[in-house]
Formats: structure tokens, C-alpha cells, sequence
């Protein structure tokens, strides 16, 4: 041991200053890149509310409620495409949980052999991979055409209501509603089938110790116990619908004119963008810029609502 | 240079450590002696593993862990602002209770350490005598290549240990090596712990009592009171000095209860 | 005696409960199967429709002018390449140095629980914002250049719309490195920037390597974020600070156009798009499993 090539004392034993330098130096460009995050949301948050100054001093609250969207008279409200961002995603929520939520039990409980459930469960992750243009083209061509009769019918047999009023002309709320729904299943049943899983095997096994049938076990115990899991991950959903864009764009229309019809021709906030930004120039751009700030708005809502109620409805077991 | 063997390699003053405002173990004074087996036995809890972990500044890696006191290592302060931990810890080695390979060669479990001290001399050379001096050589020598999570759990140990070894601390420091090895294994790093104190001082935290008098020369016993200060139990050290002199006259009750198996 | 009735032990199919079963399961099968139909509607027509089109001149010749027969998608299928390619270059780094920062050296404090919480919000901002984000900071300020539209100002909005999931995926893969691991290495004296480059990070390489082409996988198909920053074009790339084409704008602009040939590209475009993503995620897959290991 070559004991007395060692200095005494640790203060004057260093690493080589180099080596100190890459320590710190990782430890700086870490904290750097970390805050890239924050950077960015300041960004998006400045770029958006700077681009929409001009509109909220022009239009004010009054652009939440009007629904005159009118590039030549530079008048502009957005009501129209709130309206049609928020029922959208709600009619699309409104379908896609109890399907998701079934689906999910239906692969969590062993209804089916355990293969059969992983191949199934794989093909709703794998929905969530097909990309949104993908799904609206496949609207545009598939969907939408096979769908027209049935919306007819639904036309002449409750045309009296409101909200089938309108004759079903092809691109329309209904047929956005249902591509929402395609988009958002994957999402609330890989949720809740996670928080299915982690109810304990105890809790189970209680539950039909006492002799309940296997429905009351999940109707009583199962779902009751999964249910913060789940709530959150329909608001996940529901703030992932809300800024949708690509299939509703393709489906919905783009129409500003406000219907309460469903078979008509709608817009959400969101289509609106992806259909005018380009094209767009002084005055609109701001319009655009304040719908965006109103969308960007509306999903942070609903995402820190998920996290809330997360924390809050989760159940000790 | 070298200081006289009289002198103690670690001195431990006044030393309390937290978990934030949970103080775990207080007022621990001792010294323990160069090119001795130290052993730190007593009841779970007592902040045993705490003290060993402070005395490399591991205890750096838990979030929240303080330190009040000093800890001099050859009379110097570990926890002054002018001291680099990474030395500190290339001086004063470590086993954990778990084996904690890398998930590396075995070859390179043994040459990580060395490469990044900046080694540069025989690394085959390097390799085979950190091994034989873990007694693991004759087991490994023919799969040096391959993965070190293919060794058995004792065998993993004595890797780590060997892993250790290879940057030539000064001192190696032992938390519960044993505990979660079978006796065979046990027997087999006891054995080498004789071979190794010739050459470093060691300090090894134990739960169990019949290990610590077959290894130690000197044996800390830490105890758990319950903290005046509020409800938390705290640790402290009962009582410090011979091995001999704790498991066959102990000065206090406390001790006497625990080694002879009244006590928890 | 019993404040029950006792009944036989035999299964009785028209007892209320038994009914009841029966219908709610059958329900739930139900769901099940319309849940995984579109699925396979959507590949067997997206295979269908467009991998029958798929030749070697489609994929590597430019689109027709519009009115006219033939052309291909070769230069939207080498834009996605190199826009994503420039996302990744940016989210990658930036999300690993990021979820590095968060698992490592510092998971509480006020700074970290703002970084996962900004993280988190930046997950959820829909996908079109990244694309007005950019458009207001690049585009419109011709930032690059003097150039508006450009793959640049695409690929940026693309990694940050990759960047919460790179940062989420290496932030939860550090933590499964056990502790002990990092013990180790800083056992035998190594620094923070060793242990972690050379350690915890190879130990983590799987998990963070399937969120990567995972994230990946999912930008290359976005489309929001590119129709106001990459835009669109009918000739091959030409250099990062122009516009370029890619395959999900494409499918875009040309589905709504009134030309058949113009529609069977879009198709086309989807069937490799579908294939290169469905590619990714089996990839993702085949990595994951050495991260279980």
C-alpha cells in the first residue's frame, strides 16, 4: 500500500479540476434543460395572449357569447366553436365511457382466457397509436358515407327535435362526435383498466366471500374502489377531445353558422385554427389567437380538475 | 509520513444525525482504531447504519439527512465545505447489505471503479488480485466476461466486496454484508474479513452477535430510547470498547441484556 | 332456526341474480367488440385502399400537379423522416437532461415540483397550440432567416409536443434504477456525472428507449402542429429553413380535394404512415421487454 503517496488531508487531495468542471457542469445544463419546460409554457402562454391583445381590447367578453365570424366586416366571436368544442367533447365523453369502462372490466375480470384478453387490450393500445388525420380520412370515405342513412332516418323520425332538425348533408357534429369517441376509447379504457387492476385481490376475494355474484362484486366493490383511477382518466379524455383536431377538422364542417342540430355542420375551436391560421392575416390572427387562449384555457381547467379529483376521490384500501 | 497506529482512524464527536426534523441517532462520541475490525451491533432502529453511512458522507444521497458534530478521519473534518464527497468516498470504501453488482461484466465491476480514480497501470492484473483477495477468483476466472448478476447471492457480495477492494480504500466500510446471504457464504466472507484486516481497517454494522465477536476487535453497542424531545425514538451509543470487554463484562445493563439475549 | 331461506346449491339460470349476470357480461362483450371494431376497420382499409397502390415509383416520385394522374409521395415520406428526425434531436436531449434533473438531483423542492407540474401541463395543451406557439415565435417573426414556413419551425413544434412525454418516461425510469445501484458507484468514488452516465442511465436505457420511440412513433403522425409551421410542399426538401412536406399533411390537404388521384395518395400516404407507426410500436414492445428483465 502506498500509503505515503497519499497527502493528508482531503482539502488538498483533489480530483482533477477538469473532472469537477464536468460535475458541476452536468449538474447546471440539467437544471438548464429542466427549465426549458417552464420556458416553453411562459412561451406558448406570452406568444398566445401577446397575438391575442389586439381581439380581447377590440371584442372583449363579448367574442365568448357573439357568433359572428366575419373576416371582411373584421367582426369576430367565437361562440360557435366554443359551443361546438365543449358539447362535442361532452356528447363524445357521454358515449365513449360506458364503452371504455365496460370494455375495461370486460378485460380486467376474467370473463375471457387470459390470451384472448391481452390481444384485445393490445388492439385498443393500438387504436390509440393510428394518427388523427389517418382516423379522419378514413371518416371522410368510410365512416361518414355508411353512417348518412342511419342519420336520415334519425332525421325523418325525430326531425321535430331541435337537434335533429336539419337534414344530415354529410361533414357534420354527429360524425365528429363519433370519430371524438374512436379517439378517446383507447385512452379511458387503458385507464381504467390499469386502476381495475390495482384493486387488490383481497378486496375481490371479501367481496365474494360474503356470496355476492360476480356483477355485484364489481358493481359494489370493484368499481367503487377504481373509481378515482377512472374519473381522472375520463378527464384526461375529456381535455384530450377538447383539443382535438385533425379528424373533427375533417368531419365537422368548419361551419360558423350556429345550429343546435346535430346533423349539421358545426366547428370547434380547434378546427377553426387548423382551418383558417394559415391563410389568416392582421385583425383575424388575433381573432384566432384569443380562440386559441379560450381552448388553452379550457383544457388546463379540465387537466388540473383530473389531477384534483384524483387526489381527492382516491380510496385507502 | 504515516501517522502513529496509536492514533484513531475515525473520531467522532458529538455526533447527531436527522431524517429532516426526525433526529435518529444523538450524541454518539467514539474512536475507532486504524487497522481494526470495528463491529456496530444493537437493536433495529438504533441508528447503527446511519453512523456507518455518515462516516463516507453516504448519508449525502438521502434526501433531507443532516449531520451536527464532527466526524475527523485522520484528524481531519469530513464535513467541512472545502471537502469533495467523491474523494472522501475513493478513501473510504463501502458493501452494502444488498449485493449490488453492476449490471456489467464481472471484469468490468472490478475496473469501473479503478478506470474512473484514474487507474492506469495492469487492469488484468488489477482485476485478478482484487479478486483473489475477495476469495472469489477461483469461481470467476473462467467468466470474467460475463454478466455480474449470474453469480450467486454470496458470490455477488464478495464481487462487491472485491469491487471494493480494487481502488485500494483505506478503509472499507460494511453494512450488514451478511444479512442477506446463506452461512455458507457468511463463513466464506468472515474468513476473508481476517485476511483483509491486515490491510484495512474495517468497520462492519451487524445484526447478528455471534458475527461480531468471531470478526471484531472492537464492538459498538447503539441502543433506542425514547426521544425526550418528542415522541420518536432516538438512537445513541450505550456503550463502546473491547469486543471482549462488551460480550463478557459489559459496564452496562443495557448491553448485558442485549448480549445475552434478553432484549430484543 | 334461519332468518334466510336456504336454497338448492344447484345453479338456477332464471334467478333474477343469474339473469342479471348474464345480461350485464353479455353487455360488456358487447362493448368490448364495437371498442376494438374500428381498429380493425380502420387497418383493414388503410391496408386495404392503400397498400394496394403502393408501388416504387409512388414511393419515390413528387405528387401531381392537381388534375393529373400518377406522381407519388417520395417527398412527403423523406419529410416526415426529417422533421421527426429534428423533433427528436431537440425533445431527445432536453427531455432525458430534464428527467434526469427531476430523478436525480432534485425529486423534492420548489423547482422540481414546478418542473413536473409544468410537465404535466404541458402534456395536456393540445396539439394545435404547439403548432400557434410556433407560429407566433418563428413564423410570423421570420425568425430564421427571414424565412416564415420552414421543416425547422415544424420539427420544433414536434419536440414540444415530444418533450413531456420524453421527460415523464426518463423521470419514472431513474426511479425503478434501484438505489442500490447509484450506492455502488458512488461507493467506489465515482461522481455524480459518472453514476449517472454510466450507471443509471445504461440501467434505464429500455425504459427510456420505448417512451422515445413511442413519442416518436406519435409525432411523426401529428398533423396540428405542421399545417401553420412545416407547411406543405410539391417539390423534394430543400434544406431545413423551407417549407417541406410531410406524409400526415398530405393526407390532410389532399382528402379534401376533389381529384381521384389526389385522394389515392392520401391513402397511400396513410398505409405507410399506419405501417411506420404500427412498426415503432412493436419496436417500443420488443425493447420493453429487456427493461423487465
Amino acid at each position: 500500500m502506498a500509503a505515503g503517496a497519499r497527502p493528508e488531508l482531503f482539502s488538498q487531495r483533489r480530483r482533477p479540476p477538469w473532472e469537477l468542471l464536468i460535475d458541476r457542469g452536468f449538474q447546471k445544463l440539467a437544471v438548464v434543460l429542466a427549465s426549458v419546460v417552464g420556458l416553453v409554457l411562459i412561451g406558448i402562454l406570452f406568444t398566445v395572449l401577446g397575438g391575442a391583445r389586439e381581439a380581447i381590447t377590440r371584442f372583449g367578453l363579448g367574442f365568448l357569447t357573439t357568433s359572428n365570424w366575419d373576416p371582411i366586416g373584421e367582426h369576430y366571436g367565437a361562440f360557435t366553436a366554443i359551443y361546438g368544442t365543449v358539447v362535442s367533447s361532452l356528447l363524445a365523453l357521454a358515449i365513449a365511457v360506458p364503452l371504455g369502462v365496460g370494455t375495461a372490466i370486460f378485460l380486467t375480470e376474467n370473463f375471457i382466457p387470459l390470451p384472448v384478453r391481452q390481444v384485445l387490450g393490445l388492439m385498443v393500445e393500438l387504436l390509440a397509436a393510428i394518427p388523427s388525420v389517418v382516423l379522419g380520412l378514413w371518416g371522410i370515405f368510410v365512416m361518414e358515407p355508411f353512417l348518412r342513412p342511419g342519420l336520415m332516418g334519425l332525421h325523418q323520425l325525430l326531425g321535430w327535435l331541435p337537434f335533429f332538425s336539419t337534414t344530415p348533408l354529410g361533414p357534420g357534429m354527429a360524425p365528429a362526435v363519433l370519430i371524438l369517441v374512436v379517439m378517446i376509447l383507447p385512452i379511458i379504457t387503458a385507464i381504467s383498466r390499469d386502476s381495475l387492476q390495482q384493486v387488490p385481490l383481497a378486496l375481490r376475494q371479501a367481496a365474494y366471500g360474503v356470496g355476492t355474484t360476480r356483477w355485484g362484486a364489481i358493481v359494489h366493490v370493484i368499481l367503487p374502489a377504481a373509481i378515482s383511477g377512472i374519473t381522472g382518466g375520463v378527464m384526461l379524455a375529456l381535455g384530450r377531445a377538447m383539443g382535438e383536431t385533425m379528424a373533427v377538422t375533417m368531419l365537422i364542417g368548419n361551419s360558423n353558422n350556429f345550429s343546435l342540430s346535430l346533423l349539421a355542420p358545426a366547428n370547434t375551436i380547434s378546427s377553426m385554427l387548423a382551418n383558417q391560421f394559415g391563410e389568416a392575416d392582421g385583425l383575424q390572427v388575433s381573432a384566432l389567437m384569443y380562440a386559441a387562449l379560450v381552448l388553452m384555457l379550457l383544457t388546463l381547467v379540465v387537466n388540473l380538475l383530473a389531477q384534483v379529483i384524483v387526489r381527492r376521490l382516491s380510496l385507502k384500501y | 509520513m504515516s501517522p502513529s497506529s496509536s492514533s484513531p482512524c475515525f473520531t467522532l464527536e458529538n455526533v447527531s444525525i436527522s431524517y429532516g426534523t426526525n433526529v435518529a441517532v444523538r450524541g454518539v462520541y467514539m474512536e475507532i482504531p486504524r487497522g481494526k475490525v470495528t463491529a456496530f451491533i444493537g437493536p433495529s432502529g438504533c441508528g447503527k447504519s446511519t453512523v456507518l453511512r455518515s462516516l463516507n458522507r453516504m448519508n449525502d444521497l438521502i434526501e433531507g439527512c443532516s449531520l451536527k458534530g464532527r466526524v475527523l478521519f485522520e484528524n481531519q473534518d469530513l464535513y467541512t465545505r472545502d471537502v469533495d464527497p467523491v474523494e472522501v468516498r475513493r478513501r473510504i470504501g463501502m458493501v452494502f447489505q444488498k449485493p449490488n453488482p453492476f449490471p456489467k461484466s464481472i471484469y468490468e465491476n472490478i475496473a469501473f471503479g479503478a478506470r474512473i480514480n484514474g487507474f492506469r497501470g495492469d487492469m488484468d492484473e488489477l482485476v485478478e488480485r482484487s479478486l483473489r483477495k475477495a476469495a472469489i477468483w477461483d469461481e470467476t476466472k473462467d467468466k470474467l466476461k460475463v454478466s455480474g448478476y449470474s453469480l450467486s447471492g454470496g458470490q455477488q457480495q464478495r464481487l462487491c466486496i472485491a469491487r471494493a477492494i480494487a481502488i485500494e480504500p483505506e478503509v472499507i466500510l460494511m453494512d450488514e454484508p451478511c444479512s442477506a446471504l446463506d452461512p455458507i457464504s457468511t463463513l466464506k466472507i468472515e474468513e476473508m474479513m481476517h485476511e483483509l484486516k491486515k490491510s484495512y481497517t474495517i468497520v462492519i454494522v451487524t445484526h447478528n452477535m455471534q458475527q461480531a465477536v468471531r470478526v471484531s476487535d472492537m464492538t459498538g453497542f447503539f441502543n433506542v430510547t425514547a426521544n425526550p424531545d418528542s415522541d420518536g425514538k432516538v438512537g445513541c451509543l450505550e456503550e463502546f470498547a473491547d469486543t471482549e470487554m462488551i460480550f463478557n463484562s459489559p459496564k452496562q445493563k443495557a448491553t448485558q441484556d442485549y448480549v445475552t439475549g434478553r432484549f430484543g | 332456526m334461519t332468518s334466510f331461506s336456504r336454497g338448492s346449491l344447484t345453479l338456477q339460470p332464471s334467478l333474477a341474480r343469474n339473469r342479471w349476470n348474464l345480461l350485464l357480461t353479455l353487455t360488456a362483450g358487447l362493448f368490448t367488440a364495437l371498442a376494438v371494431l374500428p381498429l380493425i376497420v380502420v387497418i383493414a382499409y388503410v391496408l386495404l385502399k392503400g397498400g394496394s397502390l403502393i408501388t416504387l415509383q409512388l414511393l419515390t416520385a413528387l405528387p401531381p400537379p392537381p388534375g393529373l394522374d400518377g406522381g407519388g409521395i417520395g417527398n412527403a415520406i423523406l419529410g416526415t423522416l426529417i422533421v421527426t428526425l429534428v423533433a427528436a434531436l431537440i425533445a431527445v436531449p432536453v427531455g432525458v437532461g430534464a428527467g434526469v434533473y427531476l430523478a436525480e438531483f432534485a425529486s423534492a423542492g420548489w423547482f422540481a415540483r414546478f418542473v413536473r407540474f409544468g410537465t404535466n401541463v404541458l402534456a395536456g395543451v393540445p396539439s394545435i397550440i404547439c403548432g400557434v406557439f410556433v407560429y407566433g415565435l418563428i413564423v410570423s417573426t421570420r425568425l430564421f432567416f427571414n424565412q416564415s414556413y420552414s421543416a425547422l419551425a415544424g420539427g420544433i413544434a414536434l419536440a414540444v409536443l415530444m418533450l413531456p412525454t420524453v421527460i415523464k418516461t426518463t423521470d419514472e425510469a431513474l426511479k425503478l434504477v434501484p438505489q442500490e445501484l447509484r450506492w455502488g458507484a458512488m461507493g467506489v468514488g465515482a461522481s455524480r456525472f459518472i453514476t449517472i452516465t454510466r450507471v443509471t442511465l445504461p440501467a434505464a436505457f429500455s425504459s427510456i428507449a420505448t417512451g422515445v420511440v413511442l413519442a416518436v412513433a406519435r409525432a411523426a403522425g401529428e398533423t396540428a402542429p405542421l399545417i401553420f409551421t412545416a407547411l406543405f410542399s410539391p417539390f423534394w426538401p430543400e434544406g431545413l429553413f423551407n417549407p417541406i412536406a410531410s406524409m400526415s399533411v398530405l393526407i390532410y390537404n389532399f382528402a379534401i380535394m376533389p381529384y381521384e388521384a389526389q385522394i389515392a395518395l392520401a391513402w397511400a400516404s396513410s398505409f405507410v404512415l399506419v405501417v411506420m407507426i404500427l412498426l415503432a410500436n412493436l419496436l417500443a414492445r420488443w425493447l420493453g421487454r429487456f427493461s423487465s428483465t
